[in-house]
């Protein structure tokens, strides 16, 4: 059997036993009229959901559970990369300048720990609009984490790196550029895959209570006007899979030359 | 460089003194061992010769011009791994010599990577050399400069014994063809022994020059299984307080 086979049929195996069980456990209650509306959805039946939502097209061209998706992605990216742009120089300052760190990190941390869903009632109040309220709540739940990241990867920079620079002669912006930024990319990446993971569970919290489209507002609608579960399971289902999507796009990155090297295993 | 004089002493910081008042002379194309027991401030008093630490009292001079920080002119070669993982060994070795013209680096950076034997791995990565390449790297980056001196600190300390003997040959090689200044902190007896036209044998902290011991008797190639080599050895092994039957 090849390596490759043997690292499919594991996770698939224990996929349909537990789609297999599922179906055990939702099958016996699927024909009670008593039960119907609260009942769990059976397997089958989410597979029906995904169709349902693939077909229909509420007063737009593209399907529902398309048109959300591309709302929700949109709004993580537009937020996530404003996050990048300010979080990442930022960062970077409070690393190498030990004055920044000082004078900005307490600000950060107390920030840090505030839960992004606390920020839901200023961004209702301080926007009208759906995206600019939904961006904005990505940029302050994604901001904190890249920022620390950047700081903490400019810090843990071996002494050794910056002596050899010194030595060339190499300063300011050419040792910033040959050596401070390739030296703290990758746990600057780390950060950032991190933060894309707080943007993508935040975002669908912020359409279910603030938002009037994607995802979030997909499971909402599907409880508070159909009230079918099915639906809401098939949304899920998909929201797990776009953020494993999302993932897999950074760590793509992982696999740069240039910045590889910080994670191969440690001799 | 008309003999580089290096005078060191100093008082003793309020906490820990690491080099108390060391005196010490270096002449023009000289390899010179500094020797010690671990941890007895050999590190730091070539990091002060470097620039990289601040001198507290006394002053280390070359060619009678102060040390006031790094320069090209003299390069250190760090134990750990200096070189930049996330540079091409190519990229790593011209890294000194930016300002120069694109024809001169390509002619300076091929002929070091010849001259450690690299030809071939231009293109690869630190990551997917052995730990003698990757210190044959840091090497050629530190000669592709050009310095006067080059600072060696415990260089080959990292690598397994039959290694080190080899790049310890191939550093001797480099050392005659070159015509540096070489001052090569190590704590192993043998080592010393094998390198250096003379050996400075330091006390434990706070370091003091215990005494020199002039080698520049052995001619290079060096002949480990020779008498002279052995006396030598031996008598360095005096020096340090160790003996010689284990």
């Amino acid at each position: 059997m090849s390596s490759r086979w043997k690292k499919v049929i594991a996770p698939v195996a224990v996929a349909a036993v537990l789609v297999a069980l599922w179906h055990l456990l939702t099958y016996g209650a699927a024909n009670e009229p008593a039960i119907a509306k609260t009942r769990f959805p059976t397997p089958w039946e989410v597979v029906l959901g995904f169709k349902h939502l693939l077909t229909t097209r509420p007063g737009e061209k593209a399907p529902q559970l398309v048109s959300s998706t591309v709302a929700s992605v949109f709004r993580v990216m537009a937020g996530f990369n404003l996050a990048m742009l300010l979080g990442i120089p930022l960062g970077l300052l409070m690393g190498w300048y030990a004055g920044t760190y000082r004078a900005l990190n307490p600000l950060v941390q107390l920030l840090r720990p505030i839960s992004p869903i606390a920020w839901i009632p200023i961004a209702i109040l301080m926007f009208k609009n759906d995206e600019p309220r939904s961006i904005f709540l990505i940029f302050v739940s994604t901001i904190f984490p890249i920022t620390t990241a950047a700081a903490a990867a400019v810090q843990n920079i071996p002494q050794v790196y910056i002596r050899s620079a010194a030595n060339f002669g190499c300063d300011g912006w050419s040792l910033f550029k040959k050596v401070v930024l390739p030296a703290s990319l990758p746990q600057i990446l780390t950060g950032l895959r991190l933060a894309l993971g707080v943007g993508w569970i935040v975002i669908v919290a912020a359409e279910m209570i603030a938002v009037r489209s994607g995802l979030g507002r997909l499971i909402q609608d599907a409880r508070d006007a159909t009230g079918r579960l099915d639906l809401i399971v098939a949304t899920m289902i998909t929201i797990g899979a776009i953020g494993i999507g999302l993932d897999a796009l950074v760590r793509r990155l992982e696999n740069v030359d240039q910045i590889k090297w910080g994670y191969a295993k440690r001799g | 460089m008309r003999g580089a004089q290096k005078t060191f002493s100093e008082p003793g910081k309020p906490a820990i003194e690491v080099l108390s008042g060391v005196d010490l002379d270096v002449a023009e194309h000289e390899f010179v061992c500094l020797l010690g027991p671990s941890g007895c401030g050999k590190s730091t008093l070539l990091n002060m010769c470097a620039g990289f630490e601040s001198i507290d009292g006394g002053t280390i001079a070359i060619d009678g011009e102060p040390v006031m920080g790094p320069d090209p002119r003299r390069v250190f070669v760090f134990q750990e791994y200096a070189i930049f993982p996330w540079m091409s060994v190519w990229d790593n070795i011209a890294f000194g010599l930016q300002g120069r013209s694109d024809a001169q680096r390509h002619e300076i950076a091929r002929h070091y990577i010849e001259l450690v034997g690299l030809e071939g791995f231009e293109r690869a990565y630190p990551r997917e050399l052995s730990g003698g390449m990757k210190q044959r790297v840091g090497v050629a980056r530190a000669l592709a400069v050009n310095p006067d001196i080059l600072y060696m600190d415990e260089p080959f300390g990292a690598l397994d014994s039959l290694t080190r003997l080899n790049l310890r040959s191939q550093l001797i090689q480099i050392w005659r063809r070159e015509k540096k200044t070489i001052l090569f902190v190590t704590h192993d007896i043998d080592e010393a022994t094998q390198l250096g036209q003379r050996v400075v044998v330091m006390s434990a902290r706070p370091a003091r020059i215990k005494t020199i011991v002039d080698l520049s008797g052995l001619a290079y190639p060096r002949d480990i299984d020779s008498a002279e080599y052995i006396q030598a050895r031996d008598r360095l092994f005096e020096e340090m307080g160790v003996s010689t039957r284990v």
